[in-house]
């Protein structure tokens, strides 16, 4: 599925009545199956960002082509699950593709232990699993994550990421995901944007060439110095 | 593993038995206090308590006793579902829509200050004196309560939520029973609580006033005959009735929906 994303301007009503601006000049489209990185300090409009695309926000100028016909999977900063339901029940309401895709899911992020618990018996890094296996199952066309691998452990987090470029192979899903670590955005991304902060605006967007693992470590490092470099210089 | 159908549907279980006697012990001081005050004034002002068991046994003798309960407890159902479905609709909408709200709000106030007696008097008068006046008038004393409650629920709607739901394209049945109903249903539990109390007093009223029949109508011949002993021998058996209602109606019900709530200490 592609996505085609143009905001020429997002702004914001504060309470004391001003406008602000929180995003200007964001163009980006991905190719089916892309998975791209969205990286830049706090407060540069990412999260807004996300919720633009997935359609939660359309007060802005400018446009979000989408397929009519698609998924969306999300994974939101924080797990939103509901407290009333079981694990499993989390799961099955949203549309599960198949019981053995779910049983698939729930084996990889080890959660067949957890499926009768309600969220309020979970530790964060647990309910955020379930947040990660929710936005799977459904088997999505277009993944959104935002942040999703924040205080999980490094391991774990790893694992999770290997999980993610499986499905993301396997289903062809695009995928956008946020994040401030620029180690992971390369790790994961066939393609990174860099945001500037205050107010957000796109200042890089690189593709990387090489197929995913196939990076040598000084290949990653340079990567990282340019991007790195990037951002200090939008900062100063 | 647990085994959450299972554990859902059971709504009480033994240990509540013994949580239900510990419950008991005030009534049973009061028991004891009114059997030692009934010894000391005189039975014009406070008859003994057998004195009242031995008219309410005749009173069920005869079956006056189940019809007018069950007169007055069908009376109070009518209402009660009446307010509470009228008020539940009428809240989730102020809730929501700030138009509404505003031009409901004035009238919502006006009716949770006007006297339950003025309502039902008018009800009496300008429908007549018949079984829709009266229920009509004690729903009409009820809703704005629920309707109040629910209101606040509609707006502690966790929003986060129901950007999930929409992001999720939920069908519009499964966000409702799924994600709006289990919060809006603790409300909807302290309205059921608030209301059936409510509505059970003023039933009583509604029937003194202006019904031939029912617990309130026998109350009034009591009190026209000044006879505390047939006053005490209806009021009582109501009172017990309604408290059987709370314990294995209400209660249960609000247990079963904070089921998932992680319990602490208990």
């Amino acid at each position: 599925m592609e996505l085609d994303v143009t905001i020429a301007r997002k702004t914001l009503r504060t309470a004391s009545g001003q406008t602000r601006t929180i995003l200007h000049d964001v163009a980006f489209s991905l190719r089916q199956g892309e998975v791209c990185a969205c990286i830049g300090p706090s407060g540069c409009g990412k999260t807004t960002l996300l919720r633009i695309i997935a359609g939660l926000d359309a007060d802005f100028e400018g446009r979000v082509v989408l397929p009519i016909e698609h998924k969306t999977g999300m994974v939101f900063q924080e797990p939103r699950l509901l407290p009333w339901r079981s694990v499993a029940q989390n799961l099955r309401l949203v549309g599960v593709s198949s019981e053995n895709d779910l049983a698939e899911i729930v084996a990889s992020l080890r959660l067949s232990l957890h499926l009768d618990h309600f969220p309020g018996e979970l530790s964060l890094g647990l309910a955020r699993r379930v947040a990660i296996a929710r936005a799977f199952a459904i088997k999505p066309d277009l993944l959104l994550l935002d942040e999703p691998f924040v205080s999980l452990d490094a391991a774990l987090a790893a694992r999770l990421r290997e999980e993610l470029l499986a499905l993301v192979m396997k289903r062809k899903a695009t995928t956008l995901i946020v994040t401030h670590d620029v180690e992971e955005a390369i790790a994961i991304a066939d393609r990174i944007i860099v945001l500037a902060a205050a107010p957000g605006h796109l200042i890089a967007d690189r593709t990387i060439e090489a197929p995913r693992g196939a990076l040598t470590h000084a290949r990653i490092a340079k990567l990282k110095d340019a991007i790195l470099s990037v951002m200090a210089n939008a900062g100063s | 593993m647990r085994k959450p159908t299972i554990k859902a549907l059971s709504l009480w279980r033994p240990g509540h038995t013994k949580g239900s006697l510990f419950r008991l012990t005030p009534l049973v001081l009061l028991l004891l206090i009114w059997q030692l005050g009934s010894h000391v004034a005189s039975p014009g002002m406070l008859p003994s308590p057998l004195a009242v068991v031995s008219v309410i046994a005749a009173e069920a003798w005869s079956g006056a006793l189940f019809l007018n309960l069950a007169i007055t407890l069908a009376r109070v159902a009518a209402s009660f579902a009446l307010a509470m479905v009228l008020g539940t609709v009428l809240g989730v909408a102020m809730g929501r829509d700030k138009t509404i709200d505003r031009l409901c709000d004035p009238l919502l106030i006006v009716l949770l200050n006007l006297p339950a007696l003025v309502v039902i008097v008018l009800a009496y008068i300008w429908i007549g004196l018949n079984e829709a006046a009266a229920i009509g008038a004690v729903a009409l004393n009820k809703l704005p309560n629920t309707t109040v409650i629910l209101r606040e629920g509609t707006r502690a709607l966790d929003k986060s939520l129901d950007e999930m739901a929409r992001v999720f394209g939920l069908p519009l049945g499964t966000k409702l029973r799924h994600v709006v109903l289990p919060q809006l249903a603790p409300y909807f539990a302290a309205a059921m609580r608030t209301g059936l109390s409510l509505v059970w007093k003023i039933v009583l009223i509604a029937e003194l006033l202006g019904r031939s029949n029912g617990v309130g109508f026998e109350i009034g011949i009591a009190f026209q005959l000044f006879d505390l002993t047939r006053l005490l021998a209806y009021a009582l058996p109501f009172v017990g009735l309604m408290l059987a209602i709370e314990t294995f109606l209400v209660q249960p019900f609000e247990r079963h929906i904070s089921r998932w709530r992680p319990r602490h200490g208990t």
